[in-house]
């Protein structure tokens, strides 16, 4: 063991190779599983490879995955916001609100961005400012903003929109593109470039091994953490908008158990639940993995819920099938 | 007092506990290496040894924490393990910690019978007859706590009669008290004894560990040292005396292992005038000059840390004020410190010095991070130049700059936290127990290059709890007790005796 | 002494409960005669079941989001098994019950302790596996009442003293957890675990093991609240006490019961429970759409954990004497 331990003057800069470390990620893994997925897909079904079908698959995960972008940050912060989709119901309440009285489509976008960012401030007060675990205030919050939703909608529902609303959640960019899919893109390279790229990512990632290590470092912890609450409502609110865009109505249960989903797409990616590493390229193959599989599931007509026992189970053995590999193979301390 | 006067006289044959050729290793350090210890039924044996020195761990063998990496453990003769802190507790072994193992949400006659209580009908816990038994054993303790009060309205003191409670409430063999007496007042502290008194008169084996020397030679029967993990004494404290006792602890004659320091001052750069806090300090002066060390000495939970934390604006200070370079300064986060040129290698490498599961390089470029940007964005090789600068200064021994920190051992880790801060480039330097848990060859390494940080005309405060680190690298040094400066003794001064006395309160010093 | 008392947050929460009702009394006084309370009680009973069991759990320190989708599969499994075999008495359909539920939160403590896997992730993801369950089981069909024997739907309903057996369940296991809290050894170790996990290692708890024990007693719960919310309602299908868990975990924190563990009391707990109970059964009665109580319960939450958290900020070491501090 000491002899491979050199003096700083020799030091390299890294243990392993580039080629060793990619092939050793949980990504590259990741990757394979998507492929063979994709695979046996286009098999099983033989509607699954017409492109437009494959593009009706996006629809499946690129409003989760938006939302799971900014969750990632927040676990790999060391916190958890178990309320994204009640700020979903919540902003899709404001802007069905706000439509009944002929407010324009940027208006509509600017309310639910504005209710999205508020949720994610009270959400992100309370754990900064009071010193609150952020577990027991979203499971708050999570009531309280569909909550709300009931309160303004009851067992109604809000159906008129202005017809150019459509787009966000509908429309298509270029050929198979759709908007939602150049979203999602866009959002995967911002999120990149944020988490991997800057000094803050490298201080959400530091202050989830170990926040006051960060503090004694000089980092801002409760700022930190406040912005990605934000960013969590914000990106929410982004996904609200596609949301209702694509469905043409608002009802309280919308979005009703996306918290799951979104949180186990992030887990899936390699985020540890723990906090303290995880990567953005990791969350964007769990979304393709689930959206495939949802796809897959759907045209084999198997229902949905059937379909969330499957993710109950992603979520547990993802995180179960390491551990039990460290402990059986002697490894854990 | 007369009885166990009476006892001395009886020379015991056979010890009730030994413990031969222990060794513990942990990551990085060997914590006991080859120790031995024996206590005999009705004599109190004191462990002495600087912190570090392997004291805690062993009270963690003994008591089934920590299992051993070799040797035996003998109890009346035959060898026995303990797997389980239960295993060690049901063969008669009771200890009462240094730090608290209660419970603040429980009652205090429930923190005394958890997990033993006694049970009455259909197999439940018999709260009058657990209360009638807190209330005997409060009792012998001279305790004047109800049974009934939650732990958490009591204080430091009555906690820790609390503790002295529960070790006695099963038959045990063999008592072990870790500091005892450390957060006890002088009236509470006569009737510890006395209590000592009774349990050595039932025939119980003492393991007695503290750093007052006074106490030591008042009640024990017999002394053990450690030093560095290893046995270096021990026999009838008789014959012995304070001087050897210190001697043996400290070991090697203090000037020659430290580097040769010129010590010549500088400016003033740090003036502390008033400083106190709501609870933890009070009253704190002095000032600190480019090129010079500066010594804290004091006992465990004497408030040298935490004073330390409130410099690097971790804590708000109360009342007060801090000068830097002759202007005020106000310093309400650790980024401020650090900005002002303050900065602050804890105790606590683990929690607070590192970000353990995280390459070295981006340790080391944490705090500097603005600095190595490009175009505003991360770029990990000019983190990984800055890293290899100053862990080259430092020697620093490890695989790969992206190796994460906890696969270093302590030492190293420790380079990797100071040479993260001389990234920063800063003025002053304040380190907390820098050499705790490292072995001899980096606590070399550690010591020299202190020496060096000064001679290049940085300021640097140096809390240790060791003696020899103490006199043999600053240049003044301040000792503080009870929160508050009892001391202050330049090089000429700076003798063990007077550190030991002053801060454990006695002597002239005090 | 009597100070203590008249400050403890039970208190507190008793006399809040007090002027509630007194308000709800004095704009619609129907809403306190005797009857209309019993009522309220026995709807709240399942709750004040469901939140005993989850308070041991948040006690050691974990919380189970699982609790109403094990009260849903356990409810619908005992009502399929009376659709089968009609003639099966009913204490074995509950010790049936017990049963299941004892198995899934053993499940949930098993993950948690032998594996290491955060609490909440463990249960969230059971939450959705127990429900998937429900559909597998029924194909997504309804148990409907006239499909379950008498027997099986008149159990809880059966009144003893003016009260029904389900309100009598309640209290009993109130009662049987006062006890067992504060007079067996596994009682104290909840506290123990939570409180200070490293200490009780010391004492020779496990902690993992408690934990484990923890979410089995509140699986049992679950299972047996699963029976009679199915009997009591006289219907099983997927979506019963759908979001339950909220209210669950709403009503322990409102009862004081501290998220970080060690912390929190029975008679808080049910008392939490009932100050939801009473919301929620008072809610019509003054004309606000039931639509609030989602709302409300998330409100509760809020308030009770931000105030649990202000009067339990941790104290300094204290290295100054105590005589210093007044000076």
């Amino acid at each position: 063991m000491s002899n491979q331990h050199t003096h700083a003057t020799s030091l390299p800069d890294h243990l392993n190779p580039r080629w060793y470390r990619i092939i050793s990620s949980w990504e590259f893994m990741l990757l394979i599983v998507a492929i063979a997925i994709f695979i046996v897909n286009s098999f099983a079904s033989p509607y699954f490879l017409d492109p437009w079908n494959l593009s009706d698959a996006t629809f499946n995960f690129t409003e989760k995955a938006l939302i799971a972008f900014a969750m990632a940050l927040l676990i790999i912060s060391g916190e958890i916001d178990l309320s994204v989709a009640s700020i979903i119901a919540l902003v899709s309440t404001a802007i069905g609100y706000a439509a009944q009285f002929g407010v324009s489509v940027p208006m509509l976008v600017l309310i639910g961005l504005a209710v999205g960012i508020l949720c994610g401030a009270f959400n992100g007060l309370l754990v900064t400012m009071m010193g609150l675990p952020s577990i027991v205030v979203t499971i708050g919050t999570m009531s309280l903003f569909r909550g709300i939703s009931y309160i303004v909608l009851g067992d109604k529902a809000f159906t008129s929109y202005p017809a150019e609303l459509a787009y966000f959640g509908q429309g298509y960019v270029w050929w198979v593109i759709t908007f939602e899919l150049t979203l999602f893109a866009a959002a995967a390279v911002v999120f990149y470039v944020l988490l991997h790229k800057t000094s803050f990512g490298r201080a959400v990632t530091i202050i989830g091994n170990n926040s006051t290590g960060a503090l004694y470092s000089g980092i801002n912890v409760s700022r930190i953490k406040f912005i990605l609450f934000l960013l969590t409502g914000l990106m929410s609110a982004i996904a609200a908008i596609c949301l209702t865009s694509r469905l043409g109505s608002t009802r309280p249960s919308i979005a009703f158990g996306w918290e799951l989903e979104v949180v186990t797409i992030v887990v899936l990616g390699g985020v540890n639940i723990l906090g303290g590493s995880g990567t953005i390229i990791g969350v964007v193959i769990a979304s393709f993995i689930l959206g495939m599989v949802t796809f897959g599931f759907g045209l084999l007509n198997v229902p949905g819920i059937v379909m969330s026992i499957f993710v109950g189970l992603l979520l547990i053995s993802v995180i179960a099938l390491p551990r039990i590999w460290m402990k059986f193979s002697g490894t854990s301390h | 007092m007369n009885h166990s006067d009476n006892n001395r006289q009886i020379e015991p044959a056979q010890p009730v506990l030994s413990l031969t050729g222990i060794s513990k290793v942990f990551p990085g350090v060997k914590a006991l290496n080859q120790v031995s210890l024996e206590l005999y039924p009705g004599e109190v044996t004191a462990l002495v040894g600087e912190n570090g020195a392997g004291k805690s761990t062993m009270v963690k063998v003994l008591t089934g924490i920590y299992q051993p990496d070799e040797g035996q453990i003998s109890l009346d003769g035959n060898a026995v393990i303990f797997p389980t802190s239960n295993a060690a507790a049901t063969a008669g072994i009771t200890a009462i910690h240094q730090e608290t193992v209660l419970f603040d949400e429980l009652s205090v006659a429930e923190n005394i019978f958890l997990g033993n209580a006694p049970k009455g009908r259909f197999g439940l816990i018999s709260t009058n007859t657990m209360k009638r038994k807190a209330r005997e054993l409060l009792h012998r303790v001279n305790a004047d706590i109800d049974p009934d009060t939650p732990l958490r309205e009591l204080g430091i003191a009555n906690k820790h009669l609390v503790a002295v409670a529960r070790a006695l409430s099963v038959d045990s063999k063999v008592v072990i008290m870790d500091e005892p007496t450390a957060a006890l007042s002088l009236k509470e502290i006569e009737e510890l004894y006395t209590l000592i008194g009774q349990l050595k008169q039932q025939g119980k084996a003492i393991l007695f560990i503290s750093h007052k020397f006074d106490e030591i030679f008042r009640i024990a029967d017999r002394y053990t040292v450690y030093r560095d993990g290893q046995m270096v004494g021990g026999g009838s404290i008789h014959e012995t005396t304070q001087d050897e006792l210190v001697q043996m602890m400290v070991g090697r004659p203090v000037d020659q292992v430290f580097p040769a320091r010129k010590g010549l001052l500088g400016k003033e750069v740090l003036r502390v005038t008033g400083y106190s806090h709501p609870t933890e300090f009070a009253d704190i002066s002095f000032t600190l000059h480019q090129g010079e060390i500066l010594g804290f000495y004091g006992l465990v939970g004497a408030g040298r840390t935490e004073l330390m934390q409130s410099l690097f604006g971790i804590t708000k200070p109360s009342a007060g004020d801090i000068y830097i370079d002759g202007q005020q300064a106000d310093i309400n986060s650790p980024k401020q410190a650090i900005a002002k040129g303050i900065v602050y290698v804890p105790e606590d490498r683990g929690k607070q010095g590192t970000i353990q599961n995280t390459p070295i390089f981006q340790n080391v470029s944490l705090p500097s991070l603005a600095n190595t940007l490009k175009r505003k964005l991360l770029n990990p090789k000019a983190e990984i130049s800055l890293t290899r600068k100053y862990t080259e200064r430092l020697e620093l021994r490890a695989a790969a700059m992206d190796q994460h920190v906890n696969k270093l051992s302590g030492g190293n880790q420790q380079k990797v936290v100071i040479s993260k801060w001389l990234a920063t480039q800063p003025g002053i330097i304040i380190l907390d127990e820098p050499t705790k848990g490292i072995d001899i060859g980096s606590k070399a390494a550690v010591h020299h290059f202190t020496a060096e940080l000064a001679a290049s005309g940085m300021a640097v405060i140096l809390v240790s709890s060791e003696i020899p680190e103490i006199v043999g690298m600053s240049d003044r040094a301040i000792v503080m007790r009870d929160g508050r400066i009892c001391l202050e003794l330049n090089k000429q001064q700076m003798t063990p005796q007077a550190l030991v006395q002053a801060a454990a309160g006695i002597g002239n010093a005090a | 002494m009597i100070q203590k008392i008249i400050t403890s947050r039970e208190m507190i929460l008793a006399t809040a409960i007090v002027i509630l009702v007194c308000c709800i009394a004095y704009v619609f006084p129907g809403f306190i005669a005797p009857a209309n309370l019993a009522d309220a009680f026995n709807d709240t009973s399942p709750l004040i079941i469901l939140a005993l069991g989850q308070m041991i759990v948040i006690l050691t320190r974990c919380i189970d989001l699982s609790v109403a989708a094990n009260l849903a599969l356990t409810g619908m499994i005992v009502a399929m098994i009376n659709t089968q075999f009609p003639t099966l008495p009913v204490p074995i359909l509950i010790v049936i019950a017990i049963l299941a539920g004892t198995v899934m939160g053993a499940i949930n403590g098993l993950l948690t302790w032998k594996l290491d896997i955060p609490p909440i992730v463990v249960t969230l993801g059971t939450m959705t596996i127990y429900r998937g369950l429900i559909f597998l089981l029924s194909e997504g069909q309804w148990i409907n009442a006239h499909e379950m024997s008498d027997s099986f739907k008149a159990f809880p309903r059966h009144e003893i003293l003016h009260l029904p057996v389900l309100s009598w369940i309640a209290i009993g296991v109130t009662l049987l957890f006062i006890v067992m809290v504060s007079r067996t050894p596994l009682g104290r170790s909840f506290y123990a675990v939570g409180g200070n996990p490293g200490a009780a290692v010391y004492a020779g708890i496990d902690v993992g093991r408690t934990q484990f024990m923890a979410f089995t007693l509140c699986g049992a719960l679950a299972g047996l609240t699963g029976y009679l919310w199915v009997a009591r309602y006289a219907v099983a299908y997927v979506d019963i006490a759908g979001g339950f868990e909220l209210d669950v975990v709403a009503a322990c924190v409102i009862g004081g019961i501290s998220i970080a563990g060690g912390i929190g009391t029975v008679i808080g707990t049910v008392l939490g429970a009932i100050f939801l109970g009473v919301i929620k059964n008072a809610l019509p009665v003054v004309g606000i759409s039931p639509f609030a109580q989602l709302a409300i319960s998330g409100a509760a939450i809020i308030i009770a954990v931000a105030f649990n958290a202000k009067s339990s900020r941790q104290k300094g070491r204290l290295i100054l004497k105590p005589q210093e501090l007044k000076g």
